[in-house]
């Protein structure tokens, strides 16, 4: 009597699908502006196709069993592409478990008459696809997941734009927080526009910077000394009477650093090492008709 | 003012190397009455505890030797990784490159000369090569 | 396709993609481990940074093995979990072992000019990192560089 449930339900795929995509396009929260009615057919043919084929009555009560391989990696695909498409963890869940109802539904049906094997295989078919949906909400968290981090890449890409403000003296305005994995990328873009410029002369710029706590404030000295080692100076500017107020409360030191709280300020420190001089125009002939 | 010595490192060392180069420019500088020496790493994709310890030392002989260590060329990946190592390289100058680190020496070694020697004043240094 | 993610058991598994062991019994070899690491590092595409970070850290622990324990066996292999793809080195040594290693791991412990293990500055270039020592028989330190870590 048991040993049939797997080929009884191989018998019913028609009718289990059927009955799936009946479940799914009652349910409310279907989305047709997502995904259209033939895509979600051909998606839930394939998945009940893949279970069904591997389904016997052993691994019914084993959803570790590896006969489902196939199932998983068509369930990860199905759940990654729903999170990239923008599906709520809502609408994918109940995608999953609307089967569970077309599943049981079936049994029922078949097995009226015998109330304890129904009751058991009822159990063992919502074990299985409480597994599959655990897998679900785990892949459709990472698919959200990879979104963020190349996000996240990108974001840290165009936000380390090394400036170069004058012959010799390159800026970096750092806009948002300011992380560990964050400083590595700020280090190696402004050390290697050093390079390649050959400026003498760094300003990194922290007006953009919401917070400065003392792991933001290590970067910040970790940054300093890595374009000294490079014999290079390195000026920080863009300190907000804020920021002046955490850095004291918090004890940090930042007496080896050179500090200016504009990026004109701390522009102007450059030029005076680089021993330079900004003039304006017209005072300059006014001295030199005053000479003459 | 005397003149510079320069030493451009190809390779990643070997230590034994890396000792020689210690001592083989010790020797060059008191041979050539040198004041300044310029070591060009712009070529070295690792700096590991060992080698700076040995450019520390470079740095540090040469000066009771009265000559100038100024390392030049350091890769933005050496100085990033010597800074999370804790290896600051306190004590050794810096120069972006050789030009650089030429004009460094010259002002560094002229700033002595002033301070030890105000006769020399008016003798601007010139004969650095 | 996408890699698939089973149970919580199954997640989060460190994949071994390629091994490669080499014995340090000289000076010479750390140079030689260290380029070894290096094309390793460069096949799976790590930035030139962590490269760097990787290699001076296999650099420092190389050294260590050679000056405290003469010599081991390093272990260099390319390893994978999830999406993320990395480096795994494993020192081996039978050398005295390290008495107090949550001393060794704290900065300022034989570090400086006396070339100590500076164990804290090379922990600081990796991404993970594992010490086991038991006294008179050796010591085992793993690191583990991601290649976008």
């Amino acid at each position: 009597m048991k040993k049939d449930i797997a080929k009884l339900l191989q018998r019913k795929k028609k009718q289990i699908i059927d009955l799936w995509m009946k479940n799914q396009l009652a349910d409310a929260s279907l989305r047709e502006d997502l995904m259209s009615n033939e895509e979600l057919l051909e998606q839930s043919d394939e998945l009940v196709n893949a279970l069904l084929s591997k389904l016997t009555d052993d691994n019914l009560s084993n959803a570790e069993s590896t006969d489902f391989d196939d199932v998983y990696e068509i369930l990860s695909g199905i759940s990654i592409s729903r999170a990239r498409q923008g599906f709520s963890p809502r609408e994918t869940g109940v995608y999953i478990f609307s089967l569970k109802d077309a599943l049981q539904e079936i049994v029922q049906q078949e097995l009226r008459n015998d109330p304890v094997t129904l009751y058991e295989v009822s159990i063992k078919i919502s074990k299985l696809i409480d597994s599959f949906g655990v897998v679900t909400f785990e892949t459709f968290i990472k698919g959200r997941e990879e979104v963020i981090l190349r996000q996240t890449d990108e974001i840290a890409e165009i936000s380390t734009p090394v400036i170069r403000v004058w012959d010799g003296i390159v800026a970096l305005p750092i806009i948002g927080t300011l992380d560990s994995a964050r400083t590595q990328v700020v280090m190696e873009s402004l050390l290697q526009e050093i390079v390649d410029t050959g400026s003498g002369i760094a300003i990194l710029d922290i007006s953009g910077v919401p917070a400065v706590d003392s792991l933001v404030a290590q970067h910040l000295i970790k940054t300093v000394s890595a374009t000294r080692l490079m014999g290079a100076e390195c000026i920080i500017s863009g300190i907000r009477p804020e920021i002046a107020q955490t850095v004291v409360h918090l004890g940090i030191d930042l007496s080896n650093i050179v500090t200016k709280s504009t990026l004109a300020s701390a522009l102007k420190h450059a030029f005076t090492l680089l021993q330079l001089e900004v003039r304006r125009k017209q005072k300059e002939t006014s001295t030199l008709k005053s000479n003459i | 003012m005397g003149h510079f010595l320069l030493v451009t490192i190809q390779v990643d060392l070997y230590d034994r190397l890396a000792l020689n180069l210690e001592a083989d420019l010790v020797q060059m500088v008191s041979k050539t009455g040198a004041r300044g020496v310029l070591i060009d790493i712009s070529a070295v994709s690792i700096v590991d505890s060992f080698m700076g310890r040995i450019i520390g030392n470079i740095a540090n002989m040469t000066k009771i030797m009265d000559a100038e260590t100024v390392v030049v060329g350091m890769q933005p990946a050496v100085a990033i990784t010597l800074i999370e190592l804790g290896l600051p390289l306190t004590g050794v100058h810096t120069a972006l490159n050789v030009e650089k680190g030429m004009e460094l020496l010259r002002k560094k070694i002229l700033v002595d000369g002033e301070a030890d020697n105000s006769d020399d004043e008016d003798q601007p240094g010139d004969g650095a090569e | 396709m996408e890699k698939r993610t089973t149970a919580t058991t199954r997640t989060s598994l460190v994949t071994v993609l390629s091994k490669d062991k080499v014995p340090i019994a000289r000076e010479q070899d750390v140079v030689l481990f260290r380029n070894r690491v290096k094309e390793y590092a460069t096949k799976i595409g790590m930035g030139i940074v962590n490269q760097t970070k990787l290699i001076t850290a296999a650099s420092e622990l190389v050294r260590n093995m050679l000056r405290y324990a003469n010599g081991g066996d390093a272990l260099i292999e390319v390893i994978s979990k999830g999406r993320e793809n990395g480096i795994r080195l494993t020192f081996t040594d039978e050398g005295p072992g390290i008495a107090d290693v949550q001393k060794a791991m704290k900065d300022g412990f034989s570090t400086g000019k006396s070339l100590g293990l500076g164990l804290p500055g090379t922990k600081r270039l990796v991404s993970e990192f594992d010490i086991k020592s038991v006294v008179g028989q050796g010591t085992v330190v793993t690191v583990i560089k991601w290649k976008n870590g």
